[in-house]
């Protein structure tokens, strides 16, 4: 059975069309849960005891940080599967993931900066933490550049792919950064081992806005991919009967 | 908690409306584009069927 589910997803004609049909329950489940996240984070959660209201920019900052590394990881990956078993639509999603994750790097660059003012005192220092992301954001658009360089899409997949693999090394140094020198911003307080130092009412909204910006993730992703495959298939017939049906 | 503090953000409304507006219009900007590039692939795939058939 999962053999041959693998087997049809590798036909573009079948991709397109669950993708299609994925990207709008996609949408739905992203809309609702937001809207469950936005209520817990902006109305229920009391403010913070040294921070004020302020620390609700976590509620998009933190999430958008976390999709930051996590699109990188997948883009990488992705590339790596294209390169070695030389999968067309591994190819497809990393190169999809690019812009989206080059979106969520600068917004958390910028939530992180906006943060800062009031907190900080500073929009911006050049330490580890922020320094590391803004060499993230470098490598998405990298990337992207790349791609757009080369001509023939599978030859540019497979250079993408190498420059994203040389690159997952800043992914572990964006992660400790906060332990292995002094900085500014603040440590992880979800994510490390034991018990998270959040409060349960903090908890949730940020984890609802985790999952919808998941579930946004999955769904640009296939956008884009559907968007590769109709361009890489445009001279087969079903690509041009759809066309014609449209 | 009336309407008005809760735009005031405890003062901080500013930064607070500003990072979510930045987030409305990040994410925004991802979901057009694509759904753009679908509509002008699939115009321009049929425009150039139409124009081989014409030929042959």
């Amino acid at each position: 059975m999962f053999n041959n589910f693998f087997h049809k997803m590798a036909s573009p004609k079948y991709f397109y069309s669950i993708s299609s049909r994925l990207i709008s329950w996609l949408g739905m489940a992203f809309v609702l849960i937001t809207l469950a996240g936005l209520y817990y984070g902006l109305v229920k959660a009391p403010p913070d005891y040294q921070q004020g209201d302020s620390y609700r920019i976590m509620f998009v900052h933190v999430p958008a940080a976390w999709m930051s590394m996590f699109i990188y990881v997948v883009m990488a990956g992705a590339g790596a599967i294209g390169l070695i078993w030389h999968i067309k639509l591994a190819e497809v999603i990393s190169i999809s993931s690019a812009t989206v994750g080059a979106s969520f790097t600068l917004l958390a660059l910028l939530t992180g900066s906006i943060w800062g003012k009031p907190m900080w005192g500073t929009w911006w220092v050049w330490d580890a933490r922020l320094t590391s992301e803004l060499v993230l954001l470098f490598l998405y658009l990298g990337v992207i550049a790349l791609y757009n360089a080369i001509d023939d899409k599978r030859t540019a997949a497979r250079a993408v792919a190498i420059l994203a693999l040389v690159g997952v090394i800043n992914i572990p140094i964006i992660h400790y950064s906060v332990e292995w020198w002094n900085t500014l911003h603040q440590g992880p307080t979800v994510t490390k081992l034991g018990k998270p130092s959040i409060h349960l009412s903090m908890l949730i909204p940020l984890l609802l806005m985790a999952v919808a910006f998941k579930l946004y993730y999955a769904m640009v992703v296939l956008m884009r991919a559907r968007c590769e495959v109709l361009e890489r298939e445009r001279h087969t017939n079903w690509v041009k009967e759809l066309a014609g049906s449209q | 908690m009336s309407f008005s503090e809760f735009l005031d953000m405890g003062g901080y409304a500013l930064y607070v409306w500003s990072s979510y507006g930045l987030t409305l219009v990040i994410l925004a900007v991802n979901v057009i584009g694509p759904l753009q590039l679908h509509r002008k692939l699939l115009t321009d795939i049929a425009h150039a069927a139409r124009r081989a058939r014409k030929k042959t």
